[in-house]
């Protein structure tokens, strides 16, 4: 019964929407309300994981661990928004990731020789190497989303297998030119195969979150704005949006633009955080990587995008003291998460805090709620 | 209270013990590791040993692995370094350059190590050179051979000559053998070939050597007919072809079967094309072929003979070049560690690194591959062997080029 109810639901979830009682009696926060509690959050966190790494409770190889988390949690939120709510396949993420990675080294390194910045400043943060960083981070998002733009626009007319084939042959095409511009164009640009190196380690962990806690924030508000209902009603039916007036080729755009370009700022952090790039590196099996992410996590929910994302990141480093059969472990949790559950970790369910503190407010708890709503939602589709 | 849960709901919130429970194993693993590493230092000197043991590249990491291992193991039953047993811990990094620094931060934060036999490929190790700057801590590749590996700090030796002067090497051989036109056939896009090629060419024109053609093929190619035709019609004395011996095996044969019979020059990519598991040219094709190389097992030395024989009573089979490196390479820190406990330091403290790190630059060690010493980079001098096929196709040591 409660299953039939889960599936016939799902087209509707999206960013938010979950069973509610209806009524003028039910309170509720107002929207202001809700941003403030949910950025106190996200400060007290930050701010703690800042005076935890500054303790030494957590050491620097598990805070570059964690930066390695919040990376790829922007990755995978990011390939959620093309993969979950838009509703295709794109297999060229990394391409996107190369962009940014490159393009915001490669600012970063021109900028701090022409300013006159040196490496310390970049660890001890002084205010013109922070201002470099965010702006090499922005440069390192706009190379993307403008690979993202030459991409989409041929490649969106194709649908499914096609567009998975020709996004993959597109991030080939970024790898390639990535390794020969050197010797095409006749300077040095990215280094060529032997890689750029010489790259400061501006990423930390504080910078990572805070990027982690931006792209997580935009890409909620784009999914709850007019943009981003367009941009689900797309996957959910194309010709139907199409026939209520929504322009499928702009908003699909959009939304393969605004994932390429959170990749680009996700491999401007990995450029710092690792401090040398390599083409090689973001081949093939680096999309196939994020995309396992977001599919395991379940598309379209963020949620599971990040926690799929920790896991999967962390799963290789903690089973390190068993070398060889790490790779077996990380496989079998894969393995066993597509067999039982095959629409990822968390469905499409998508985790709010200003839900759980409306019900809490409306003493509306799972157990003394879940016939009440049952009902309601049968009523409802009847 | 709970008699509604469905099947659904337990299957979400075991999903969700799991990833806790996940977690949670990682922060008791990282715990535990910190404990050991607090422990060390009394009786044994820990060190570390990484590179690529599963992937792409693991051949050579496996290779340099079990030369470091060979070391250790000789070193502890001689009684080890001033009277304390060395303590190898070795970690995988996939030849991924994120899983390097990983591996190594864990190997310096949680484990405490005095000093690190790695990595072994360029892009890790370059990764690992940046991040161990700060924390000044002496790390020995056995083969990492990009300039910039030992650029960034005085911490980072390498066992192994570079791409470059392997190039020069090859070409001062090519003058003394008299050749006057040499062209050159490379791998396009690595910098492995394309760093050799290049130095080649410029040592080459500066001796008076002509280049007669350069031409490149791609990562992949199987036919390279093409580019034979345009190099045998400019008619040169020799070839040379910097690369890894799967391609260099296919070379000479559709070389010869063009009718090619002159010199094809090489470098130490070309370190097993006969003989190995498998042979990737003709030995009747192979006549005429010249690499240099740091290590080959037909080197008549005592102690490369004595490695040979210990290596193959360990593991069964025959040494490679890489084997001979990571040797080495753990022979260089050990020397450096020596110094460092002479000198009486507290292990793990920072008077301790630097001591092993000037250990290791003011010492000479007589390796498998020749003698290793340090001039005030991370670069070493040692002689190099040119390498020659006999008629039945094994390799024989042609001569050996000093420092």
């Amino acid at each position: 019964m409660e299953e039939e109810v889960m599936t016939e639901k799902r087209p509707i979830i999206s960013a938010g929407g979950g069973p509610r009682l209806e009524g003028a009696d039910r309170k509720s926060l107002p929207m202001p309300a809700r941003y403030a509690i949910n950025a106190v959050v996200v400060l007290v966190l930050l701010v703690l994981g800042e005076l935890m790494i500054d303790g030494g409770v957590v050491n620097r190889y598990q805070s570059t661990v964690l930066e390695q988390v919040g990376i790829y949690i922007i990755l995978a939120v990011s390939l959620n928004i093309a993969t979950g709510y838009l509703g295709q396949l794109p297999l060229g993420h990394a391409g996107f990731m190369s962009m940014g990675a490159y393009g915001c080294s490669i600012f970063i390194i021109r900028m701090s020789e022409a300013l006159g910045v040196g490496a310390r400043d970049f660890v001890t943060g002084s205010p013109l190497a922070l201002a470099l960083v965010l702006g090499g981070l922005v440069v390192g998002g706009i190379c993307a989303a403008i690979a993202g733009i030459i991409i989409g626009i041929p490649a969106l007319r194709l649908k499914g297998d096609y567009l998975a084939i020709i996004t993959l042959a597109f991030a080939e095409i970024i790898r390639v030119v990535m390794l020969n511009i050197d010797d095409v164009v006749g300077f040095d640009l990215t280094g060529g195969a032997a890689g750029l190196t010489g790259i400061p380690g501006y990423s930390s962990f504080l910078l990572v979150f805070g990027c982690v806690a931006v792209v997580c924030f935009l890409t909620h508000t784009m999914m709850k704005s007019r943009h981003g209902r367009a941009i689900l009603a797309i996957r959910d039916n194309e010709i139907a949006a199409e026939a209520s007036g929504v322009n499928t080729t702009y908003y699909k755009t959009l939304a393969f633009v605004v994932s390429a370009f959170f990749a680009g700022v996700a491999g401007g952090l990995y450029a710092g955080c690792v401090g040398v790039l390599q083409p090689a590196v973001f081949g093939f099996m680096k999309s196939i990587e994020i995309l396992v992410m977001v599919v395991l996590g379940g598309m379209g929910s963020m949620l599971g995008s990040a926690l799929s994302a920790t896991v999967l990141t962390i799963l290789p480093e903690a089973l390190r003291a068993f070398s060889e059969y790490r790779m077996i472990a990380y496989a079998i949790v894969l393995i066993l998460v597509m067999i039982f559950r095959p629409q990822g970790l968390l469905g499409s369910y998508d985790f709010s805090l200003s839900r759980i503190i409306e019900r809490v407010m409306n003493r509306d708890f799972p157990w003394s709620r879940s016939k009440g709503t049952a009902e309601g939602k049968e009523a409802a589709d009847a | 209270m709970f008699e509604n849960v469905s099947r659904r709901n337990f299957l979400q919130v075991s999903a969700a013990g799991v990833a806790i429970l996940g977690l949670a194993g990682c922060n008791g693993g990282g715990s535990e590791g910190g404990s050991e590493g607090g422990e060390g230092g009394s009786g044994s000197i820990k060190v570390g040993i990484m590179g690529p043991h599963t992937g792409d590249n693991s051949s050579y990491g496996l290779a340099c692995l079990n030369g470091a291992q060979l070391y250790f193991k000789q070193l502890n039953a001689d009684g080890g370094v001033n009277g304390k047993q060395i303590e190898a811990i070795v970690y995988d990094e996939k030849g991924d350059a994120t899983e390097a620094v990983n591996a190594y931060n864990r190997l310096v934060q949680e484990d405490g190590v005095t000093g690190i036999v790695g990595d072994v490929t360029t892009g890790p190790t370059i990764a690992v050179a940046q991040a161990s700057v700060a924390d000044n801590m002496p790390c020995v590749t056995p083969s990492a051979t990009a300039a910039d590996v030992v650029t960034y700090g005085s911490n980072y030796f390498r066992a192994c000559v570079t791409d470059p002067e392997q190039g020069r090497v090859m070409a001062n051989f090519a003058a003394e053998q008299g050749y006057k036109s040499v062209a050159t056939l490379y791998l396009n896009g690595s910098d492995y070939s394309e760093g050799v090629n290049d130095a080649f060419v410029e040592e080459a024109e500066a001796q008076g050597i002509t280049i007669t053609a350069q031409e490149s093929y791609s990562e992949g190619d199987v036919d390279f007919n093409t580019q034979l035709t345009n190099i045998i019609n400019t008619n040169p004395d020799a070839i040379l072809v910097p690369n890894y011996y799967q391609d260099d095996g296919m070379i000479v044969t559709q070389a010869r079967a063009q009718g090619y019979d002159k010199v094809f020059l090489g470098v130490d990519g070309w370190s097993g094309i006969y003989g190995g598991s498998e042979n990737y040219a003709d030995a009747a094709d192979l006549h005429d072929c010249y690499y240099c190389c740091a290590f080959s097992s037909s080197n008549d030395s005592e102690v490369a003979a004595q490695f040979i024989e210990d290596y193959e009573a360990e593991y069964g089979e025959t040494p490679t070049n890489f084997c001979a490196l990571g040797y080495d390479a753990a022979m260089v820190l050990a020397n450096g560690l020596a110094a460092a406990e002479e000198a009486g330091f507290g292990a793990g403290s920072e008077d301790y690194k630097q001591a092993v790190i000037d250990g290791i630059a003011g010492g000479t060690v007589e390796g498998v591959t020749g003698s290793i010493s340090y001039e005030g980079t991370g670069d070493p001098i040692k002689s190099s062997l040119i390498i020659t096929f006999a008629e039945d196709g094994t390799e024989e040591t042609f001569e050996v080029l000093e420092a």
